[in-house]
């Protein structure tokens, strides 16, 4: 089945495969563990039970996503050597120590209170007890904090000089750290994170809500959702906005993909639909508003807009990839605009949980945050081909020494593997959702010293 | 400062301290298949649930340090050891996402264990393989892997994924022996006793094998008067079997776990006696595959002041979770 591929894009295949998999976990327990913190925060503050019931039941949905984060990242780790053993050696010394910064302040953070969150509400006093979710909330903001960095040092390199044996050495730490993306980059993916995370939990309510609109659990999750969505999603429209504006800066051939500008030229058009053809260098099919590209990127119709005939061909990135990627990202973000305005209409009226076509809208708004960071990831993951490091290092030449049916044989292994084990996860997931938020069972926190050992408090039969 | 020595020696620590950990976890796996009740496996299960996480972690620094401080060892061992990484890797999604998965349902239960027994192996075979294939020797030409495609795979790298097997179930056997009671504690001694003797004869086995075939380590260990003092590891080994032993006979609760700790901390000096100054055995030294020394030094700044704080922490939660899990309280909600 593998015929027509390379060893090179088969790696790039399976990392692409792998990553993608993973980063809807984390994407989904940020999101999530801050949540639980909320929740938990709140109900210490007000007494009303509703939060509790609510925090052991988005704990459990936590729990089994936290362990498929942990596992598909462990993958990730080792895999920059198994397929990528050059980038690894030219590269390590620069984005090592980060990933080193990243175990020793986050990963050990989230894993060490995690054991407490989950298992210890009946050893430890309810103070301590929130002071586990917070670390674990603040444990996964710090993961993306370094992880963020790695990646936006490799669109975006700075503060690096070579040395004889090729590696790239470090001048100032702070600028690799802070370098000119990744700021951007940090908070729009923060934010997607609890955008979609706010959009799965409206979800959850909404579906409660369409059996019973009086449930007061599934009220509660449905309207801290739709505040969420109404403040966050246009301010994700902001932030999307300064980033791109930052990459028409730094990576400006991966702006002209994401626009199939294939021509520089003064009023640029904004291309609602297209399909990108690179042979010829036009957008064919093209449905386009003229001037609005020289509008949104440089804030004046009569702009020039820099387009890929600028850059030789063998450093385009593949543009009809990047172009529709881009435009899935920004029709689910201006859904979420939608949704955050018309729920917000619905409270002004009183009516937030009486519209069941906003209901409806809601659950089919669900998943679509995992499909919008996916499609932003490929758009800036793709959109840097053909270079691992921007500008520096070619993909083509970053890649292990490893054949073409080593790789094959690990890719459907991982396909199989994460298809099999990832669904049953997903599937064990949506039935924790199915089940009635209002029916959780609040088991008493310790008022005394702990005595025994791990009970598994917090799970039901299923 | 010798930067590049103390960070060969901070992931040494790493590493050690992920098999200590994670070896009790994936050992309880390997004994599922002689503990057949499923509320013996509920309990024992339960006695690693708060803390597998945190142990796995080590694995990720050890992976994730080595690429920061050794970025050359890294990268040429990786596609060296590339079956048994892939393999490792999959055998822990199996192992990792049971500890959920398993009290997700009842229909699928078996499905689950049987996920945690069969990665839990997979994971542990594949890191004792890894072991015995730098024993070995790995290729390199121009900073990068050049040897053949199964060369990690010898009788000798099997014997010592098998080794690293019975060594895991006897720390998970001792670990249980903490841990539990009753008729789940009996039995763990038994397995402890049994595992310890297998896991001794293979240690003692590896130690006199490799220097018989291999004159490298031979003359590393049999030098006179140079190696004099290595000679303390094999009275050690004596010791600390005679101390394991007479421990699980006298049903010491507490002590089995840490003497077996002991035999794994001597396996672990002569494998490093052995392979050392090489950290990819006889082509790349340490120093060689060090990092620029600015990278060694940012990331040693923060492993001085976190990892204590790190300690404390994981200690801490240790402490929440200790003493016996009992059977009966379990899975109310």
């Amino acid at each position: 089945m593998f015929e027509s591929f390379d060893a090179l894009f088969l790696a790039r295949f399976q990392f692409a495969f792998t990553i993608a998999f993973h980063i809807i976990f984390p994407a989904f327990t940020i999101g999530v563990a801050s949540y639980l913190a909320v929740l938990e925060g709140l109900y210490l503050k007000t007494r009303n039970p509703v939060y509790q019931k609510l925090f052991r039941y988005w704990v459990k949905i936590f729990a089994v996503a936290f362990g498929m984060g942990v596992v598909s990242g462990i993958v990730m780790s080792y895999q920059f050597g198994t397929n990528w053993s050059v980038f690894s050696d030219k590269a390590g010394p620069v984005i090592g120590p980060l990933m080193g910064y990243e175990v020793l302040t986050a990963f050990f953070l989230e894993a060490g209170f995690l054991g407490v969150m989950l298992f210890g509400m009946n050893k430890v006093g309810e103070k301590l007890h929130f002071f586990a979710t917070l670390m674990v909330a603040i444990g996964t903001a710090i993961s993306a904090f370094w992880i963020l960095s790695v990646n936006s040092w490799m669109q975006t390199p700075a503060g690096y000089a070579m040395n004889d044996v090729g590696q790239f050495v470090v001048t100032d730490w702070f600028e690799v750290v802070f370098n000119p993306s990744f700021p951007y980059r940090l908070a729009h993916m923060l934010l997607a994170a609890y955008l979609t995370v706010a959009f799965v939990v409206g979800a959850v309510g909404a579906w409660h809500l369409l059996k019973d609109k009086t449930n007061a659990a599934a009220r509660k999750m449905f309207s801290m959702a739709m505040w969420m969505a109404l403040i966050v999603a246009p301010l994700q429209v902001f932030v999307g906005d300064l980033h791109g504006l930052n990459t028409q800066e730094y990576q400006p051939a991966k702006v002209a993909a994401m626009e199939g500008h294939f021509d520089t030229e003064a009023r640029a058009p904004l291309y609602l639909f297209g399909l990108p053809n690179e042979e010829t260098a036009e957008v064919d099919y093209a449905l386009k508003v003229p001037g609005l590209a020289s509008i949104i990127l440089k804030h004046d119709i009569n702009a020039e807009v820099t387009g890929l005939d600028q850059f030789p061909r063998e450093d385009w990135p593949p543009v009809a990839t990047v172009f529709w990627s881009f435009r899935i990202m920004v029709g689910i973000g201006l859904l979420m605009v939608l949704a955050g305005l018309w729920s917000g209409l619905q409270r002004l009226r009183g009516k937030l949980y009486d519209n069941s076509l906003l209901l409806r809208f809601s659950v089919f708004m669900g998943p679509m945050g995992f499909v919008a960071v996916i499609a932003g990831w490929i758009v800036t993951e793709v959109g840097r081909q053909p270079w691992v490091i921007y500008g520096l290092l070619r993909t083509a030449d970053a890649a292990s020494p490893i054949d073409k049916a080593g790789v094959a044989g690990s890719l459907i292994a991982f396909i199989v593997v994460y298809f099999l084990v990832f669904g049953a996860g997903t599937f064990y997931i949506l039935r924790k959702m199915a089940a009635d938020p209002a029916k959780v069972t609040i088991p008493e926190y310790a008022k005394h010293k702990p005595t025994m050992a791990a009970e598994r408090i917090y799970d039901e039969e299923a | 400062m010798d930067y590049a020595l103390i960070w060969a020696i901070l992931i040494s620590v790493a590493v050690f301290a992920y098999v200590a950990l994670d070896g009790f976890d994936l050992g309880i796996a390997l004994l599922f298949p002689w503990f057949k009740k499923e509320e013996d496996r509920d309990v024992m299960m339960n006695t690693v649930a708060p803390v597998w996480d945190g142990n796995e972690t080590w694995l990720v620094l050890g992976g994730g340090g080595l690429l920061a401080v050794f970025p050359l060892a890294y990268s040429v061992l990786m596609p060296a050891l590339y079956m048994p990484v892939i393999a490792m890797l999959l055998g822990l999604i199996f192992r990792g996402v049971a500890f959920e998965y398993r009290f997700k349902t009842k229909r699928a239960k078996g499905v689950w264990d049987l996920s945690f027994i069969i990665g839990s192996l997979i994971a542990a075979l594949s890191q004792g393989i890894m072991l015995g294939a730098m024993l070995q020797g790995i290729e390199v030409t121009d900073r990068a892997y050049s040897g053949g495609w199964f060369d990690w795979l010898t009788p000798f790298s099997f014997f010592c994924g098998i080794a690293v097997v019975i060594g895991y179930m006897m720390l998970g056997a001792t670990w249980l022996v903490m841990k539990t009671k009753g008729d789940l504690q009996r039995q763990s001694y038994r397995a402890g006793w049994y595992s310890a003797i297998l896991l001794v004869a293979c240690i003692a086995f590896v130690s006199l094998y490799l220097p018989y075939v291999d004159s490298y380590i031979a003359e590393r260990w049999f030098t006179y008067p140079a190696s004099v003092g290595l000679w303390v590891l094999p009275v050690l080994l004596v010791v600390i079997t005679l101390g394991l032993l007479r421990s699980l006979q006298k049903r010491q609760e507490g002590r089995p776990y840490l003497w077996g700790l002991g035999l794994f901390l001597l396996s672990f000096a002569g494998f490093a006696v052995s392979i050392f100054p090489y950290l990819v055995p006889r082509s790349i030294t340490l120093w060689q595959a060090a990092a620029p020394e600015n990278s060694l030094k940012f990331l040693l700044v923060g492993a001085v002041v976190l990892l204590p704080i790190i300690f404390a922490y994981t200690g801490y939660t240790y402490w929440v979770f200790r003493g016996k899990v009992d059977p009966n309280s379990g899975y109310h909600d």
